[in-house]
């Protein structure tokens, strides 16, 4: 189960070029300096962990990348493009850019199957026909296939998380974000959540992914990204990091986390 | 009941104008109140601001004192000749659509913000957002109160009579007068009628809302 196999750029290791730029980002929530002159690049084909204690900005910084956020000050580009400020362009860039919440955000009112064409048809025009013989595979390949009439609610969180990663990849992004994707999920359903992941990194896909599964970050990802107080602290590749972390912060915080 | 006997077909004609009002009224009433929350709810500040001050004006102002301005008031700023029938279905729709934006409104505000964000994460433009995600949402949580508002709407259509309009209530006036005798009885077929009717709108919305909750 290749979930990458068709994707454009599909790119084998090692990664490419840089896809994400973020130079000299700051972002405030009133008085709150969430993010504080954030660098990072990320390249084409490169699987980047962010992790942190809670409220350290890790979700405020995936939010940027595609504008769910904007920024105070510094410049964020994708494929060597700025972010485009408002209206079409805007919507364009978000197409390009997949995003997997943690609460999975499904249509409620819409079906599986109409989850995951809503976005090619409305946004890219793809014939209905079309885009549902897409939808079809890509739910066949998440391990969806056959609740493809039901609604979400009917489905398990589990499934539902699945169902979103199949509505991100079905507008062929360039980048994945993923916010603590496997947070809100069941123990016995976090597995088949990053064994999609696992796929998709293998596959060659750009991922930003925000979350705590070290095992996820030791077999897919190529760095992580500590984040504390809204700065990035250390970055440095998975085993490293967890077996050697430089940081006081950085080791205090694995070790409250090893601790469970 | 002779009244009724001779009089039969004027009683279904009046209750024919006040479903009419009703009607008409409310399909305008929908339509303005949905472009008013959209309005409220939208990223452009003087739209909401505008829609905010309408619903403060409508919704807190007696529907007689909206007929009143539409009838006496209107006329003097010399606006193309309106028949009775369209300043009547004008001032019920200036009314009662400041309640179905609120009703509208509060719909939107029920459904989770996560909805709207991962619509733009795909892409979709607002106006898509509001159009494929969030409304068709916002309507099944706004189906009971919007429910009430129409209902609420068919029976003001009553205010009407005092303003030349033989729709029900008007003709029950003339009624009552001609055969003071039999008072109740007249009264008592009009409310009839107007409970059918809103009986009937309860049951269309009743079977609305059971149908869109399987659709879940
Ligand atoms: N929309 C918002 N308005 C104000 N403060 C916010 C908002 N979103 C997040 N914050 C604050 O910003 C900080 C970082 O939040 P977040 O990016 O969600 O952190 P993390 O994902 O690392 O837990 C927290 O203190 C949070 O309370
Ligand atoms: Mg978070």
């Amino acid at each position: 189960m290749s979930l990458t196999a068709e994707s454009p750029q599909a790119a084998s290791r090692p990664p490419g070029d840089a896809l994400v730029v973020l130079d000299h980002v700051d972002k405030w929530f009133g008085d709150l300096h969430v993010l504080q002159d954030i660098n990072l690049s990320i390249r084409r084909g490169e699987v980047v962990v962010v992790i942190g204690p809670s409220g350290s900005g890790k979700s405020t910084l995936c939010r940027t990348v595609n504008r769910l956020e904007t920024i105070d000050s510094g410049t964020i580009s994708l494929d060597g493009r700025p972010l485009p400020a408002e209206g079409k362009e805007l919507a364009r860039l978000r197409a390009e850019v997949g995003m997997v919440f943690q609460s999975f955000n499904l249509f409620a009112h819409k079906s599986i199957l109409e989850n995951v064409t809503l976005g090619p048809v409305k946004v890219r025009g793809v014939p209905k026909a079309e885009a549902e013989e897409k939808a079809r595979r890509l739910l066949d390949r998440v391990g969806v296939g056959a609740q493809a009439s039901k609604y979400p609610a009917q489905l398990s969180g589990g499934q539902q998380q699945r169902v979103a990663i199949a509505r991100a990849l079905a507008m062929e992004p360039k980048v994945m974000l993923f916010d603590e994707p496997t947070s809100a999920l069941d123990p016995e359903m976090i597995k088949e959540v990053l064994d999609v992941m696992v796929d998709l990194a293998r596959g060659g896909m750009t991922m930003v992914v925000v979350t705590h599964e070290m095992g996820f970050a030791r077999t897919a990802a190529n760095r992580v990204v500590f984040m504390s107080d809204g700065q990035i602290v250390e970055e440095n590749e998975p085993e490293t990091f967890f077996t050697d972390p430089r940081s006081d912060r950085a080791k205090d915080f694995l070790g409250k986390i090893l601790k469970h | 009941m002779d009244w009724l006997a001779d009089g039969y077909g004027l009683v279904l004609r009046a209750f024919l104008l006040t479903i009419e009002l009703g009607v008409v009224a409310g399909v305008f009433s929908m339509l303005l109140g949905v472009l008013l929350a959209a309005a409220r709810v939208g990223p452009v500040a003087v739209l909401a601001k505008a829609a905010a001050t309408y619903v403060l004006v409508f919704r807190n102002t007696p529907l007689l004192m909206v007929f009143v301005f539409v009838f006496v008031a209107l006329p003097k700023v010399d606006i193309p000749q309106l028949s009775f029938f369209a300043k009547g279905v004008l001032a019920l729709t200036l009314y009662t659509s400041a309640f179905v934006c609120e009703a509208v409104r509060s719909g939107v505000n029920s459904v989770p913000l996560g909805q709207a964000e991962a619509a733009r994460a795909v892409g979709l433009t607002f106006g898509q957002t509001m159009q494929e995600v969030v409304l068709p949402q916002a309507m099944r949580a706004a189906l009971p109160p919007l429910a009430s508002v129409l209902i609420a709407l068919m029976k003001n259509t009553s205010v009407a009579a005092a303003f030349g309009l033989i729709e029900a209530t008007a003709r029950m006036r003339f009624f009552t007068n001609d055969n003071a005798d039999v008072r109740t009885v007249i009264f008592l077929v009009f409310a009839i009628g107007y409970v059918v009717i809103v009986e009937l709108m309860s049951a269309g919305a009743f079977t609305l809302e059971r149908r869109w909750r399987v659709a879940r």
